[in-house]
């Protein structure tokens, strides 16, 4: 496809860099010291407590909040430049919108084409085709007529992940996509999380489910109020480590039931 | 102003108004402005702006008052104090503990009373009736040529920033996260608003402006689900209320910006209760896959 995002030929380049962020709400530190760097065609997994920091550090990542410190760099650009250019999707934990909004799963799709369009947002042949395209991908062709008001949780995620895919960013920011989705969609995502991989995009996934991380991260990034740990899965992954993030909780309660090789073996 | 293309209707009924220049210049306006504020009305009502446009809509009195003693056009007064107004309603819900709709509302009946007051002391020729209740009947050609100019620019902007004005209503952190410059659709939106107050108050009055700013997008919002048509249809509903509101007020000799908003308000009751899916009389639509 001509039009996909030129940054596939960079090759081995540097989708994010992070250098030492620091974001407080209001004088309550959330984030301290916090780096990361993902090269392209990785996926990563932000793994921490509730109240740890990870959608601090999306929103950091995104320009949401200021940080009082540090870099941010994507693709190498400035984080301005960088969303200018369309190269960061991001798929927020709680879509704070109106789904009593008219319009349709087709037209939402649609908006992550905007950025690319002309300033009167005419959509041309090539941004239809990349949304039927985008819907095709989360199998969502069927209800693209459907008000988003009219979908299931699950759907809706689906749609803003269809989104990003119409957006044809290089760095997909998730933050905890596989909340509330059903096991045929948890494969369907992680399926393409596989694909954009190997298209030679970046991601940086939040989630609880800790099987996910050893099933499809590269690398993880153990997180709590800054990174604690960031590394390839299987060195950072370990029930020490774990434990040190969850505050002390034992290794087994950890990695029990979602654990393929239990820790006390 | 015998260029205005209405139907010629046989109907003395509709025709007979038409050969009063007044009138004509009366039918005009109220439909130029009814466009205006039905376009306007769908981003409010999506935004959830209702308040925020009553709020903007008095404010701007005391802008108008001081614009014409100043000499100034009426429009860049109004524009001043909306658009402060907004600004001072952010600052203090950032700065206080009080909640916004007790800001907005302590900071346009602040307004609103300055401009009470100014009305009062400032010698001028100001009709306090018309800034309040309005009067497309006796409407001045420099308040016409002024009105056309506003109209024209505030329908230019909303159209071509209409995609992103959805798009910042309905997503902002997408918007963002695109490189969607966000404050600048804000604050666009607020200056449409303010403008198009100041050109609403010539027809109905600064009481009843905020009914044109939300009614028409309310009652188009319960026609579809798609928010093209529901551009169209406020446009449509808010145009042919203020023609019909004017006829009325003509022939019954009423209040001709209590009698467009009375049609407004109409149509918006007979969508509540007939619209094909969101009616409440009609059978509630059976969701087909
Ligand atoms: N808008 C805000 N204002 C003040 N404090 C906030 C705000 N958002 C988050 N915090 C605080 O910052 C810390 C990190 O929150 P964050 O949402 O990043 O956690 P998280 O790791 O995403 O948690 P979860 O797993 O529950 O989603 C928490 O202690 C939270 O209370
Ligand atoms: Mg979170």
């Amino acid at each position: 496809m001509k039009d996909n995002y030129r940054s596939v030929s960079l090759g081995n380049c540097l989708r994010i860099e992070a250098d030492q962020l620091c974001v407080d709400y209001n004088g309550n530190v959330a984030l301290y010291d916090a780096s990361l760097d993902l090269r392209s065609g990785c996926i990563c997994g932000l793994v921490g407590m509730n109240g740890a920091g990870k959608s601090t550090f999306f929103k950091a990542l995104m320009g949401f909040v200021r940080p009082s410190r540090g870099i941010i760099r994507i693709n190498g650009l400035s984080l301005q430049s960088a969303q200018r250019a369309q190269a960061v999707a991001y798929v927020p934990q709680n879509e704070c919108i109106d789904y009593s909004f008219p319009v349709s799963v087709w037209d939402v799709v649609m908006m992550g084409r905007y950025g690319s369009m002309n300033s009167l947002r005419i959509p041309r042949e090539s941004d239809r085709k990349a949304v039927f395209h985008a819907l095709e991908r989360v199998e969502l062709n069927d209800l693209r007529h459907r008000p988003i008001g009219t979908l299931s949780g699950g759907q809706r995620k689906r749609t803003f992940l269809a989104r990003a895919i119409a957006q044809r960013a290089s760095v997909l920011l998730l933050d905890e996509p596989f909340n509330g989705v059903d096991i045929r969609t948890e494969r369907l995502m992680a399926e393409l999380f596989r694909q954009f991989k190997q298209e030679g995009r970046s991601i940086l996934i939040s989630t609880h489910d800790l099987s996910h991380v050893r099933e499809f991260c590269d690398l993880v990034a153990l997180i709590n109020k800054t990174v604690l740990a960031y590394g390839n899965t299987s060195e950072i992954f370990t029930p020490e480590n774990l434990t040190m993030t969850f505050g002390g909780m034992p290794p087994d309660l950890l990695s029990g039931t979602t654990s393929l090789e239990s820790p006390d073996e | 102003m015998s260029d205005i293309a209405l139907p010629l209707a046989t109907f003395s009924w509709v025709s007979e108004p038409l050969s009063h220049e007044f009138m004509r210049r009366a039918l005009f306006i109220s439909a130029l402005v009814g466009g205006v504020s039905g376009l306007l009305s769908c981003y409010m009502t999506l935004k959830g702006w209702a308040l925020m446009g009553d709020a903007v809509s008095h404010a701007v009195m005391p802008g108008v008052v001081v614009a014409y003693a100043l000499g100034l056009p009426f429009s860049v007064g109004a524009f001043v104090f909306g658009v402060g107004s907004v600004a001072l309603i952010g600052f203090i819900k950032q700065k206080s503990r009080v909640k916004e709709d007790t800001v907005i509302g302590l900071v346009f009946t602040g307004f609103f009373a300055l401009g009470l007051v100014l009305v009062s002391k400032i010698k001028s020729n100001i009709d306090l009736m018309h800034i309040l209740f309005g009067s497309p009947l006796g409407i001045s050609n420099e308040d016409l040529s002024q009105t056309l100019f506003i109209a024209f620019m505030v329908v230019a902007l909303l159209l071509v920033f209409r995609r992103d004005l959805m798009l910042y209503c309905f997503d902002p952190t997408h918007a963002r996260s695109i490189g969607i410059n966000t404050v600048f659709l804000h604050y666009l939106l607020l200056s449409a608003l303010s403008l198009t107050a100041v050109v609403g108050l010539q027809t109905v009055g600064i009481i009843l402006v905020v009914a044109m700013l939300i009614t028409p997008g309310a009652t188009a919002y319960l026609l579809t689900d798609r928010f093209d048509r529901m551009t169209l249809l406020a446009i449509v509903s808010s145009a042919f209320s203020s023609l019909l509101g004017v006829y009325i007020s003509y022939w019954f000799d009423i209040e001709t910006g209590g009698a467009i908003v009375l049609v407004q308000t109409l149509i918006f009751l007979i969508a509540f209760l007939f619209a094909p899916r969101y009616g409440i009389l009609i059978n509630k639509h059976i969701s087909s896959s």
